[in-house]
Parts: C-alpha cells; structure tokens; sequence
C-alpha cells in the first residue's frame, strides 16, 4: 500500500500547487508582458500543429464514417456527424492532448532547467516572487489559449471532412454546411470549448508543478518533461468524463 | 540584535540539515561593512549553502543571520524584498536568463524594481556592461557567451542594482588564470570604488589572497578557522592551514 500512500501524497502537493495558482493568479502584481510572451509560445506556435492535425484527423474520420453509413443509406449524415463529434469531443479532447504533448513537457522541462541551473534562484534573489513570473503566465497561456486552439481544431477537422467529403461526393459547400450545422446547438458547441479552460489549467498547473519543485538537477528535467505530459494527459481524460457529466446536467439539451 | 553599524553581514550560532546530514554546524561568523570574506573549504562542506541563507533562498534550523539591520530569519516576504535590495548574488554558473538578452538581463531587475525612464535604465545597463567589458555583447543571448562572458555578465547582473553587499559563489571556477584574475579584479575594484562589501566561496587560493581581508574556513559544516590570511595560515587546523597554503 506504499504506492496509494504516494500517489495521496502526490495529489495533495499538485492540489496545493493549484490552489496557489488560483490565489496568485487573482492578486497583483499581474506579469502582463511575461503572458504575452507565453501566449506567443503557447498560441501561436501551436496553431500549425493543431490545423494540421485537426485538418487530417477530419478528412480520415470522414474517410471511416463514409464506409459505415454507406451500408445504411445514411450519408448525408456525415457533415452532422462530422460536426457533432468534433465540436463535441473530438476538437476540445484532441487540441487538448496535443498541448499537453507540445507545450506541457515544453513547460516541464523549462522550468526543471531554470531549477536546477539557479535562474528560479536569481529571480527570487532580484526580490521577484517567482511564482507569479514563471508559473502564473504559463498557466493563464494555457486556460486562455486552449479554447481558442479548440476553435481551430473544430473548424479545420471540419474542412479536412469537407474536403474529404468532395473527393468522394462532390457535395456543394453551402449543402454541407447546412448539414453540418443544422443539428448543432449552441450548448453544443459553447460547453465544451469552454471545458477547455479547465483542460488548460490542468496542463499549465501540473507541468508546471513538475518543473518548478523538481529539485534532481539534469535528471529533474527529463522526469519533468515526462511526467507533465503523461499526467497533464490522464488527468485530462478523467477531467473529460466528470466534465460531460457536469455539462450534461447543466444543459440537458446537449445530451445525444 | 546586531549593534554595531560597521557589520554588513552576520552569523549568529547557525544551523542547517538537510535531512540526516548537517551542512551548517553552530557557524558564527561576520564581515564588516567595505571588507572581503573568502570562504573556504572542501567540496559539500556548506559554503553555498552559507549565501543561499544570507540571500534568505534558504532558513536556516537555528541560528541568525544579520544583514545591515535585519534578521532575514523570519522576515516576510515584503522584508525580505528590502533586505535582498541591499544584496548582489553572482551565482556559480551565472543563472542567467536563457530567453532574455544579455541587455535584458540587466535591464530586468532595474525595470522590476526601480522607477527609473527607459534612457536612465539604459545608461545604467551600458555602464555596468562596460564595467565588466561587455560593451559590445548587450544583445547576445547567453548561449552565445563564453564561460568568463558569463561569469562577467552575472556579476554585471549583481551589480546593475548597487548592492551593498555582494556575495559571489566561486567567481573564478572553470576559468584560466587570466580571466580569474581579471574577475577579482571586478571584484576588488568594486570593493575599493564602491565600499562594496563582499562574501566570495572560492576554491582558489590566489584569488583568496588577494581579495580576502579576512578567511573564514569550513569543513564538514564546522567554522574551523577564521581570521586575516596570515591568522588562518598559522592557524593550528590542519584543513585550514591547506587549503591556505598549498
């Protein structure tokens, strides 16, 4: 029972980490330009690998759904099952794994670095509270960037299947869209793009919990780039189910 | 409470573990205000670990430790703030800032911490920078600088605020000769312009005689001599006595 003892402990530190960073994140001094430039290194360097990613795992999604719904008559199915299952799970999930992959072991290992060759050291040594430098614009980079990512997600996963979907139907543009959106509800679409602020704040919180109390020098920051990817991702799946049930209760209507 | 104006920095009876293992043992030690301190001892033996509690980046188990006026042990961190203001921490690989220019790590703390214009800040940025002879490398970032670059450009970091004291941990490691020598030079032109006081963990024993105005050494936590270069030369500790002379 060594382990249930670790793993308690474990949970306790990054959930006292967290509460930290709700506190901090409310009180001034607010590190505006430290959250610009995570914002650059969070946003903007991850938006070609979301459109990338979104754009091909949309055109292989329609790719399968075609096979299926063929045998049932049902194509015309396909732009609103498209959409569903991006804007509701598929855009916010996927645009969160590949953060967590890009930007949360990118968070780990910075932070481990500064750790163990003393720049968290300097910081606090010029009277700078460095968890509100380092730490709080990370995770604020995360929670704001996240949501607008997903958008990308959603709306290039949608034009790789429309894409997908000429090659093999020739289906106008406009019949597609009106397809694809007529079954959507907002509650379908606002829900869980915001759910993504949570999903943000996981990546942010626990990467970068790893790299700044990481105290095993060069080896820290291996364990820290690892570790932020692998956690920040199971815990953003199990963040995922308590959320849709959390939605589902809140806006019974989005329940399929 | 420390009394005496003319004492920069104080240690008062402390003590430090980690875990099991003591580094800091009953240490007392105190530099005055305008002089040089060199620490020595053996690898592990707490020199460090004696700035990093100065710099209050770590308390002490037991103990004071006086900076000016203050006890930084149990100071808050609004106190804390006015008592590092006083202070200038060359660390031992220099802690720069990896995504900042070597301008930007310089311009940070006057930015951070004063309330001066931009032209005020960069005036006291190139100042300092040619202080160190690195005029010419204000917009290299610090993967571009050599190792005695760096070392030169943290202790331009530690000095762009005017500290009253500065502490140094080992300033001269993984250099030749010549570029160690011209870093105690820095030093001891600071020192001398300025009324610097300083706090230097060396292991190199040239530098400590030049520098030093009085040699505090350490040996498995233990404050085992302590005293002028001659006073510790003669000292009846045999650790001490080597690490001085040989």
């Amino acid at each position: 029972m060594h382990w249930l003892g670790r793993v308690f402990e474990f949970v306790g530190k990054v959930g006292i980490f967290s509460v930290r960073v709700l506190v901090d994140a409310v009180q001034p001094p607010f590190e505006l330009a430290q959250l610009a430039r995570q914002l650059a290194e969070v946003g903007n360097k991850s938006v070609a690998l979301i459109v990338v990613s979104g754009f091909a795992l949309g055109a292989v999604m329609t790719l399968h759904t075609r096979n299926t719904l063929v045998t049932f008559g049902a194509t015309a199915m396909i732009p609103a099952v498209q959409a569903l299952s991006f804007f509701i799970e598929i855009g916010p999930l996927v645009a969160a794994l590949l953060l967590a992959g890009r930007v949360g072991s990118g968070i780990g290992a910075v932070l481990a670095n500064m750790r163990a060759s003393e720049q968290i050291d300097a910081i606090e040594s010029l009277s700078i509270d460095s968890f509100k430098f380092l730490v709080i614009p990370r995770v604020l980079a995360c929670v704001i960037a996240l949501p607008l990512l997903t958008l990308f997600m959603d709306f290039s996963g949608l034009l790789g299947g429309f894409l997908s979907e000429v090659l093999a139907s020739h289906i106008a543009p406009e019949l597609y869209i009106n397809r694809a959106f007529n079954n959507l509800q907002w509650s379908n679409f606002i829900a869980p793009t915001v759910k993504t602020t949570v999903f943000g704040f996981i990546i942010g919180s626990v990467s970068s919990y790893f790299g700044y109390t990481t105290d095993k020098g060069a080896q820290g920051v291996k364990e820290a780039a690892t570790n932020s990817v692998v956690i920040s991702s199971l815990l953003i799946i199990l963040a995922d189910v308590l959320l849709i049930k959390c939605i589902f209760f809140l806006f019974p209507d989005s329940a399929i | 409470m420390s009394t005496d104006r003319n004492i920069a920095v104080e240690f008062k009876n402390v003590t430090k573990a980690f875990g099991e293992k003591r580094v800091l043992n009953d240490v007392s030690f105190h530099v005055e205000q305008g002089q040089a301190l060199c620490l020595l001892g053996r690898s592990g033996t707490g020199k460090s670990v004696t700035l990093k509690i100065i710099m209050a980046l770590m308390r002490p188990d037991l103990g004071e430790v006086w900076v000016d006026r203050d006890n930084v042990v149990g100071l808050g961190e609004r106190g804390l703030s006015t008592v590092r203001r006083k202070l200038g921490y060359l660390f031992q690989d220099a802690a720069l800032f990896d995504s900042l220019t070597l301008y930007e790590n310089l311009a940070l703390p006057l930015q951070r911490l004063t309330k001066k214009s931009k032209s005020q800040i960069d005036d006291m940025t190139l100042q300092v920078l040619a202080e160190v002879g690195l005029s010419t490398d204000g917009a290299k970032y610090p993967s571009a600088l050599s190792g005695g670059m760096r070392k030169r450009a943290g202790l331009a970091r530690a000095l762009v605020l005017e500290p009253k004291i500065l502490l140094a941990d080992e300033p001269s490691s993984g250099l030749d000769r010549i570029t160690a020598s011209e870093i105690d030079e820095l030093l001891l032109r600071r020192k001398r312009e300025h009324g610097t006081s300083l706090i230097v963990v060396t292991h190199d024993v040239h530098g400590a005689r030049r520098i030093a105005d009085r040699v505090a050494v350490l040996d498995k936590g233990n404050l085992v001599a302590f005293g002028s270069v001659e006073e510790v030369t003669q000292s009846g500790n045999d650790i001490a006595r080597r690490l001085i002379t040989e």
